[in-house]
């Protein structure tokens, strides 16, 4: 087998551009785990309705992607906020499986509404101007609009780290996850905390939405396969910690990457033939300590 | 009461007998009951040991493919066909619940889930499941080389004794002493370790007889419509058995049954159902309700999460326990 460093490298750029992605999504799904004890199958809708509402709104009105990136991941917090009041809210006390199977119904309902408007078929999606080309480094061609994916992410996932471990609102937040009931017996608002946090996981889900839409082929049904493998980039990091399911999610991104040069027959299923080594080892996740 | 139910499953069976006579297209029926015996094999494994699986398509899809290969390619009779079926229900049955039950709750369901879809992404390459267009044209041949399976009515009658068979089976598991620790397991797991059982033992056992059984009812679904697709494989698959058993009720044995006809029934039917709203309505959005079943199917999950958690026959046996407690 030849094998020639450019196209590792173009691999490695690639498998990170997608670690960043489980990075964000497991991020987000562990923040909501964490305060509501519901694991948000809607994730990968929500997802992928920051990517349509981008391209709805760059090619019905002209918006333009900068615009976007911060209104996309607004207008899909909002409906997250009105998701969890109207909804999610009624199910905090009942069995974790009733939370899942809810929003595994309102994922039905979105990618079904979504479709119904928009077929199967994928929408066509440009890099933004400034963002278009790449640039040589001498050893590999670097397309610039992935370099600045894998930048914006990582300033995403890490502020994210920053506001939870190192801010007096985190300290509230982690507070809230061990021990709800003293927290709001301090006088803090529980149930708000609740709803912001369930608008900022899903806000996140959909910035991600937006950075991948011009790399992936946006179609209604784009989350779905999405959110499996953040599953089980979930199972394999554990949802304990913050910086786990960043470097987590990074890290198999890259594997995947590698595995597409090596043997890309594996490409589609490393991730799961790695959770099934960690279980095998390390039954609580690499980061895991279970509850 | 119990009196009652016994009537209830022989009026059942008698209808279920009369099908191919009272005008019921036959095919469907057969569906339908490859779908109830998922669906009670499934709620075998939520409904009475309280594990949710997201990992049931592997079992049904997996199966089918088995059976297809073996009696088409192999030319095997179709008994062999539904064994080496149920068998590949089995044996996937304990690697996954081998696996999955290292961790408990929702890491359980996502493991599955993970599971499963490795199994399909496998399915999607293997050569011999003939990748996006499925396994076709799989001959229903002649059960012990002799009865021939072609005409649809003999068909019928084979199917509808291997389910009620099936069913049996699951109803005496259930009020087994091996149920009985199921259920104590489901209500009180740390209670039942004290007591000394070794809880992942019989979890891991439940599970196994769940896939296996799903896989019968995924290679007789074969056996009965000729072919094996990806779409049995599916993540939906399993999303899909859930909702049938949600529907009809977690943890009865008949609510399954209810589940899964409302379920198939109302996907067949749910063009229909829309261009008779869009008459009565006047709205021209109903007319494509067909093409939305997922939406519908999304709709009815939530329903069912947030108002309705008991299900058809929950809700009928919870009516009653109300009257029989009622002082006279």
């Amino acid at each position: 087998m030849t094998l020639s460093i450019p196209a590792l490298l173009s691999q490695l750029l690639l498998g990170l551009v997608n670690g960043a992605f489980y990075a964000i999504l497991s991020l987000g799904l562990a923040v909501i785990f964490g305060l509501l004890n519901v694991i948000n199958f809607a994730h990968g809708a929500l997802f992928m309705m920051g990517a349509i509402l981008t391209w709805i709104a760059m090619d019905k009105f002209g918006i333009s992607y900068w615009v976007m990136l911060i209104v996309a991941p607004l207008i899909v917090g909002l409906f997250g906020i009105v998701i969890e009041r109207l909804l999610l809210r009624w199910i905090y006390k009942l069995d974790h499986l009733y939370g899942l199977l809810l929003t595994l119904g309102l994922t039905l309902l979105i990618e079904g509404a979504f479709r119904s408007v928009y077929g199967v078929s994928g929408l066509i999606y440009n890099v933004p101007q400034a963002l278009s080309g790449g640039t040589n480094l001498g050893f590999m061609f670097m397309p610039n609009y992935r370099a600045w994916v894998v930048v914006a992410s990582l300033v995403v996932c890490f502020a994210t780290w920053y506001a939870i471990e190192r801010t007096r609102l985190g300290a509230y937040l982690r507070a809230g996850t061990e021990n709800p009931r003293l927290v709001e017996a301090f006088g803090i608002n529980v149930p708000l905390m609740v709803t912001l946090t369930y608008g900022f996981g899903v806000a996140l889900a959909a910035f991600a939405g937006v950075l991948a839409a011009p790399i992936i082929q946006v179609t209604p049904l784009m989350g779905q396969n999405l959110i499996i493998i953040v599953f089980a980039v979930v199972v394999i990091g554990g949802m304990g910690s913050i910086m786990g399911s960043i470097l987590t999610g990074l890290g198999l991104g890259v594997i995947e990457g590698l595995t597409k040069v090596f043997y890309p027959e594996a490409s589609s299923t490393v991730v799961f033939i790695i959770m099934v080594v960690v279980l095998l080892t390390r039954p609580a996740g690499l980061f895991g300590s279970e509850k | 009461m119990k009196k009652f139910s016994i009537f209830a499953y022989a009026v059942l069976l008698l209808l279920l007998l009369a099908v191919p006579f009272i005008g019921l297209y036959p095919i469907f029926v057969m569906k339908v009951l490859c779908f109830a015996l998922f669906a009670c094999a499934f709620n075998l494994l939520l409904g009475y040991t309280g594990l949710l699986s997201f990992g049931h398509a592997a079992f049904l899809g997996g199966a089918a493919y088995v059976t297809g290969h073996v009696i088409k390619v192999w030319q095997f009779t179709p008994e062999v066909g539904l064994l080496a079926g149920t068998v590949t229900g089995a044996l996937l049955g304990l690697v996954f619940g081998w696996l999955a039950i290292r961790r408990q709750g929702i890491y359980f369901s996502m493991i599955t889930l993970a599971l499963a879809q490795m199994m399909y992404f496998v399915a999607l390459q293997a050569p011999f499941t003939y990748g996006e267009d499925g396994l076709q044209g799989v001959p229903r041949g002649h059960l012990f080389g002799i009865i021939s399976l072609r005409d649809d009515l003999t068909m019928y009658y084979v199917t509808l004794a291997i389910v009620v068979a099936a069913f049996l089976l699951i109803a005496r598991t259930v009020h087994s002493p091996f149920g009985q620790v199921l259920k104590g397991i489901k209500e009180n797991e740390p209670r039942a370790i004290s007591l000394g059982y070794d809880v992942n033992r019989y979890k891991l056992l439940a599970f196994v007889i769940s896939a296996a059984l799903s896989g019968l009812a995924g290679s007789l679904k074969t056996v009965v419509l000729g072919f094996a697709t990806l779409t049995d494989m599916h993540w939906t698959s399993s999303g899909h058995v859930i909702l049938m058993t949600l529907v009809g009720g977690l943890g009865t044995l008949s609510g399954p049954l209810v589940g899964s006809a409302v379920v198939v029934a109302l996907e067949n039917k749910v063009g229909d159902l829309g261009r008779l709203l869009a008459e009565l309505s006047g709205v021209d959005w109903f007319n494509t309700l067909a093409e939305s079943v997922t939406m519908v199917t999304g709709l009815i999950f939530v329903i069912c999460v947030l108002l309705f958690r008991r299900g058809v026959m929950g809700e009928v046996l919870a009516f009653f326990d109300r009257r029989r407690n009622r002082p006279h």
